[in-house]
């Protein structure tokens, strides 16, 4: 620190005598030392593995065995004209953008609910948020019950509703099966972003709107016009989060289809897991893994662009 | 109808469309729990009855609620074994995260400076690399260290995504501790150190204890990793053991699957709602421009 220059270079001396200088005092070390250990772990287990995963995917490496045999480029020529594959590339961009879509509007029309004042709202707003905070793979398993092949409750209900004549075989049929899975990601992630959605409501000055009330803007155009796009980056947050929840989810389709019915329900995760854990191919497994990285870098760059313009913001 | 009458009747159907889609909302998120509820405490003859028979309802106990299924849970399966082992590694995973975030945490809040706002934002994309991408060369990774379908292996594991997540949360925790307070102990001669031993650590109590519930709900949410190291059943977490290895064969036992999903999610989802405000609060600060 520079110190005025009145003072004498011995009388700064002795201020800084007064007590004896240790590392403690030293910030820059202190920070780097106080941050070591967390960077050092999060570099070797989570950097280490990323680069492994690179490198698996150009091998021939089996599960169970150590040996790393270069092949170059065979497990991408393998997977690419693969049938499987292209529908879980299919399957992976069209559960995740139909479910953030549902999850977005779900999601703003809950969080305008519960912006309102009424009794029980803490109640309804504890109650939504439970799909959220239990463990997917529970939930999960509850889901595939629900849609039972003999037992399903949806189908009785449809049933005496006069929804459908017929039995619906969930998990028997793709189109079904499609569905089962769409709807079980979007009970997932519609809470978390109604509750970020609220967040954001809440911080939106009453002014703005009560202004527009004046201003004679109605429902709709306070709705698309102010509130919509001042909840725009918040909104964003949640879907980029929804995105890399959903896109890479292995438990939902894992727990409920297995990929099937004759495979038409694999994503990426579940056929990388199929591929490499249990065909004990690592090498291919891992190239369909690799697959996910382009959706992971798209998301990060938003994620950052966001919060770039929140820090100009403020 | 006068123009009073009609306002009145206008926010009469107000109130009531609300209240209908604030019931709609928690239906749709409630139902599976209800649904857990209703199987675990239904009597074998109530609870498989085809849904073609429409004169049964489901949605209701048409027999009195038995406990058969709780017990058979709680005396014949290894439930309690996985809840054990989940909460040993929950236990030790908790305590290596917390070594490395909260110093990480108030390094990147107080003292890196400018670089340490973004080093911030880069230690909370590494929470979002998915397991997905990570399974197949940790798979490989956990094979050197020799650690297959060992408990070890999920407790190394853990921590690349807990440490990430509570750094990033007591970074904004620490952020919140106005900095006077700690200037003024320095003017009275603390060295950093003594003031993070007595001001900071004390005032950040709330701030740990909720890096140590997500941490721990990290962990419960887990199903990649543990169903990609641990094999042997007698070893497995709840999140796994509960929907893979509560079979007979080929028979799921859905009265005890489902007690035991109850059981396991509400506690957590209880705990997790208490403390979820301060995650949205990181998440949102700033996000929106007033």
């Amino acid at each position: 620190m520079a110190l005025p220059s009145r003072v004498s270079p011995g009388a700064a001396a002795l201020a800084v005598s007064f007590r004896r200088r240790t590392l403690a005092d030293r910030e820059d070390w202190l920070a780097r030392l106080m941050l070591a250990p967390a960077l050092l772990y999060v570099a070797a287990l989570v950097g280490v593995p990323f680069v492994l995963a690179l490198a698996l995917a150009f091998s021939g490496a089996r599960a169970g065995s150590l040996d790393f045999a270069w092949v170059g480029w065979h497990n991408f020529l393998t997977i690419i004209p693969d049938p499987q594959f292209q529908r879980a590339v299919w399957n992976t961009l069209r559960f995740t953008l139909v479910s953030q879509v549902l999850v977005i509007v779900l999601a703003v029309s809950a969080a305008y609910v519960l912006s309102a004042a009424f009794a029980g709202r803490r109640i309804v707003r504890f109650l939504l948020l439970l799909p959220w905070a239990a463990p997917v793979a529970l939930a999960a398993i509850a889901w595939t019950w629900i849609f039972d092949s003999t037992f399903s409750v949806i189908n009785w209900t449809f049933l005496v509703m006069g929804v459908t004549r017929r039995w619906l075989y969930w998990f028997g049929d793709p189109a079904l099966a499609t569905i089962a899975i769409i709807t079980v990601h979007v009970w997932r992630m519609f809470p978390f972003a109604t509750v970020i959605t609220l967040a954001g409501m809440s911080s939106i000055p009453q002014e703005i709107n009560e202004a527009a009330v004046v201003d004679g803007a109605g429902f709709w155009r306070r709705l698309f016009q102010v509130n919509l796009p001042l909840l725009l980056p918040i909104i964003t947050v949640a879907v980029l989060f929804g995105v890399v929840f959903t896109s890479t989810d292995l438990s939902v389709v894992y727990l409920l289809t297995r990929g099937g019915p004759y495979n038409s329900t694999h994503v990426l995760a579940s056929l990388a897991f199929q591929r490499g854990i249990f065909g004990g191919d690592l090498g291919q497994g891992a190239a369909v893994a690799l697959f996910l990285l382009p959706v992971l870098v798209v998301v990060a760059v938003l994620m950052l662009r966001t919060a770039r313009r929140a820090e100009v913001g403020t | 109808m006068t123009p009073r009458a009609r306002r009145r009747l206008v926010r009469v159907v107000k109130r009531i469309a609300l209240y209908a889609a604030a019931l709609a909302f928690t239906l749709f998120a409630v139902f599976p729990f209800y649904w857990m509820f209703l199987t675990a405490f239904k009597q074998n003859r109530d609870l498989y009855v085809g849904g073609t028979v429409l004169s049964h309802i489901p949605w209701i106990f048409n027999a009195p609620p038995t406990m058969e299924h709780v017990e058979l849970l709680f005396r014949q399966t290894l439930y309690l074994v996985w809840v054990k082992n989940t909460v040993l590694i929950g236990a030790a995973v908790v305590v290596i995260t917390l070594l490395l975030a909260v110093p990480a945490g108030y390094a990147l809040a107080r003292l890196a400076g400018r670089w340490g706002e973004r080093l911030g934002i880069g230690v909370f994309l590494t929470y979002l690399v998915p397991p997905t991408l990570l399974f197949i060369p940790f798979s490989r990774v956990i094979t050197w260290l020799g650690l297959q379908n060992s408990q070890w292996a999920l407790i190394v594991v853990y921590p690349t995504f807990t440490v990430p997540f509570c750094t990033w949360l007591m970074m904004g925790f620490f952020r919140s501790i106005p900095r006077d307070i700690e200037e003024q102990a320095m003017i009275d001669g603390y060295s950093r150190a003594a003031v993070v031993r007595k001001i900071v650590l004390p005032l950040g109590i709330s701030g740990i204890l909720t890096a140590t519930i997500f941490a721990f709900t990290l962990v419960l949410q887990d199903f990649v990793y543990a169903l990609t190291f641990i094999s042997a059943v007698p070893k497995m977490t709840v999140s796994l053991g509960i929907p893979v290895a509560l079979v007979r064969g080929d028979v799921f036992y859905w009265g005890s699957l489902m007690a035991a999903c109850l059981i396991t999610s509400i506690p957590i989802a209880v705990v997790y709602n208490l403390f979820i405000d301060r995650f949205i609060q990181g998440l949102t600060a700033g996000a929106v421009k007033g």
